[in-house]
């Protein structure tokens, strides 16, 4: 789960990261005001869940209040497209006015949770402010990575390499330390998967703050850390998954117009592919989970019909523990009571699979049964097309 | 032989006398399964689908002499269990829960460091299926009746894609000597490359299937394993063809962030390991076939 920059600084700050002061306005009116409180110069931001956005236009520094209001003007209500939101982009309704900063040197601060080593590793750069992609491509040199030992967490020592690493004066690394030391117990203590600082700025008044700041969370944590899971903000999202994770499932939203229903997340993938290898487009990603009971073989649909652009669905089932004859039953139910015209494809396999195919057969219904995966996406593929 | 069950491990059940517990605690006994006993706190001295309940892994161990085991704990108490399980001395856990906290996961993986690596348990999972040898035992939530007995082994993240595998195989006539679910998740108690190395000692295993899926580092650490360390041949299919970057796909470690992680990729990596690549999901069987039909005109 993504959180915003300013929600992420203030989580950030509680654990003694400096940053900038600044404050939150929902219109053009607000954000003057949030201005006159901070005094001079400051920064208007949009916020999104996206990375790159100084490049999109969504951050302007700004001179007076005309400036400040123009800006806010601008952005509230815009959708700002980055390289990281996709050509729908995302919808502003938050900025964060901040003040301007007198940035001397900017740092690259990176926490991730890091596969291989099954450890939490800190990654930073001098070169800071561009993305950490960019960096390990054009200066590889100058990326230090620690790793931190889970048994005992991340030691001062550590800390100070960094600092020392990066190249700063001493009396910086004393006020550099502390602010890495805090990105990593918030890390820590809020289960996050990853927490990036980009650029973490040194000022020409020789202080350190996080100019900008980014968190995203483990959703399997949620359940212990609630007052995270409720900066969680929907107007990120993209609606057709806030609709599906609301209602217990796994969905992810693509851009084609084969709807899909499966069990498991492996299956899904695989369903995702042979579509895509029969010259079809998948609108979705939807993993029901391992049940399938007819509750949710209706949740499922309800979910993959809300996307305008679906023209056909496949429902693909891998019955293990449950029938394919009760798995069928509940497909042909849903479709009755949702009165459902468009193709449908069902593939069922596992258990009873044969009872399923007769009661998908016998139904009276348009829908089209399929043996094998090749089939179920090739027959998928053909009634899109049919139906376009 | 097989790896890692086979019928006459003795099987605890944590997480027994709970819902989920018991209605896969009696598909395991109904499929022959050597099922001793379970752990449910406080339930201790109790009977259960007429095998004893303990309170601690550790009673149970000491009374019924349990190697293996599988936990069914829900999320919160998970990896309490596994630890519970490895400093009780049991040799091989299976961790079916799905949504463990990944800081969780990294405290278990440490502490199971503490035991030398000879009497270290070996974890499968979190969020996975399980473990079946076919014919012989099965520890895992599958149904067992898509198995063929046989001498292929697979090692897969996914559950149904891992029964769609089997059920391939078996229309082929193609049998299986274990299936190991490692799971969907980030942090992962076996890592692909880990069931290959069971797999290549293993002598009543021939040839490996790997269903990998798109995210973190394993398959291609897998492939260069079986590269530099095996002589039995592997093939592989990678889910995840059609995954956008960024976004995760159901399991929590199915997600692109990085280079060599999207689908495409690993199959370039594994191909390069020689690894055999089932172009599709639906030719995962017929795949196999070939593998195993080149090594006999070899052979």
């Amino acid at each position: 789960m993504d959180i915003h920059e300013y929600q992420a600084k203030e989580l950030l700050s509680k654990f003694g990261v400096p940053i900038p002061r600044g404050g939150l306005a929902y219109s053009p009116e607000q954000a003057t005001y949030r201005a006159s409180e901070l005094g001079g110069a400051v920064v208007v931001k949009a916020q999104i869940h996206s990375g790159a956005r100084g490049k999109a236009g969504g951050v302007k520094v700004c001179k007076n209040e005309q400036e400040i209001a123009d800006a806010a003007e601008f952005l509230l209500g815009r959708k700002l497209v980055t390289h990281q939101t996709g050509p729908a982009g995302k919808l502003v309704s938050r900025l964060y006015i901040e003040e301007a900063t007198n940035i001397d040197k900017e740092i690259y601060l990176g926490f991730v949770m890091d596969r291989a080593s099954e450890r939490i590793v800190v990654v930073a750069s001098a070169a800071g402010g561009m993305d950490i992609e960019e960096i390990s491509a054009s200066q590889p040199d100058t990326i230090i990575r620690v790793s931190v030992d889970p048994a005992v967490g991340m030691q001062q020592f550590q800390a100070r390499e960094i600092a020392f690493g990066l190249g700063v004066d001493p009396e910086i690394v004393n006020k550099l330390v502390p602010a890495i030391m805090g990105c990593y117990r918030a890390f820590r203590d809020l289960d996050a998967m990853m927490v990036e600082v980009n650029p973490l700025v040194i000022t020409k008044e020789k202080q350190v703050v996080a100019l900008d700041a980014k968190m995203s969370f483990d959703e399997n944590a949620l359940f212990r850390r609630p007052h995270i899971a409720e900066l969680r903000d929907k107007s990120q999202e993209d609606p057709r998954e806030t609709y599906a994770s609301d209602r217990g499932l796994a969905y992810v939203g693509l851009d084609g117009d084969i709807g899909c229903i499966v069990n498991g997340a492996g299956l899904a993938m695989a369903t995702l592919d042979m579509i895509k290898l029969a010259g079809g487009e998948p609108a979705n990603f939807l993993d029901i989970g391992g049940g399938a009971s007819p509750e949710r073989v209706t949740k499922s649909f309800k979910a993959v019909l809300r996307d305008r652009n679906v023209k056909a669905i496949l429902v693909n089932v891998f019955a293990g523990i449950n029938r394919c004859d009760w798995v069928a039953k509940g497909v042909v139910d849903a479709v009755k009571e949702l009165e459902i015209t468009m193709p449908i494809v069902v593939r069922l396999a596992g258990t009873n699979v044969e009872e399923g195919r007769k009661i998908i057969d016998n139904s009276g219904l348009a829908v089209i049964s399929a043996e094998t995966l090749a089939d179920a996406a090739k027959k998928a593929v053909a009634a899109a097309k049919k139906s376009a | 032989m097989a790896i890692f069950i086979n019928e006459k491990t003795p099987i605890l059940i944590q997480g027994f006398t709970g819902r989920i517990g018991t209605f896969h605690a009696q598909e395991m006994i109904d499929y022959g399964s050597n099922v001793v006993g379970g752990v449910t706190p406080g339930k201790g001295g109790s009977s259960h689908l007429g095998r004893p309940v303990f309170n601690t892994v550790k009673g149970a161990v000491d009374e019924t002499g349990a190697e293996a085991s599988i936990v069914f704990v829900p999320p919160p108490f998970a990896a309490d269990a596994i630890m519970e399980a490895a400093d009780a001395g049991i040799k091989y856990c299976v961790c079916i829960t799905d949504g463990i906290p990944a800081q969780d996961m990294i405290r278990v993986k440490r502490y199971m460091r503490r035991y030398k690596k000879e009497s270290r348990m070996v974890l499968t999972g979190p969020n996975c299926a399980g473990t079946i040898s076919p014919g012989k035992a099965m520890l895992g939530i599958m149904p067992g009746h898509i198995y063929l007995a046989g001498r292929v082994g697979i090692v897969g993240r996914s559950g149904t894609l891992g029964y769609e595998a089997a059920e391939q195989m078996k229309a082929l006539g193609i049998g299986v000597s274990t299936s190991v679910g490692i799971g969907g998740d980030p942090i992962n108690g076996s890592s692909h490359r880990d069931v290959l190395e069971a797999f290549e000692n293993d002598p009543e295993t021939d040839a490996v299937l790997m269903v990998g899926e798109i995210g973190g580092p394993q398959e291609a650490e897998a492939g260069l394993f079986a590269k530099e360390h095996m002589k039995k041949p592997v093939i592989a299919y990678i889910a995840g063809l059609s995954a956008p970057k960024g976004r995760r796909m159901g399991h929590a470690g199915a997600i692109v962030s990085a280079f060599g992680e999207s689908a495409a990729e690993k199959v370039e990596i594994l191909k390069g390991c020689g690894v055999t690549i089932a172009p599709t999901p639906s030719e995962m069987g017929s795949t196999v076939a070939q593998v195993l039909g080149r090594m006999k005109k070899v052979a």
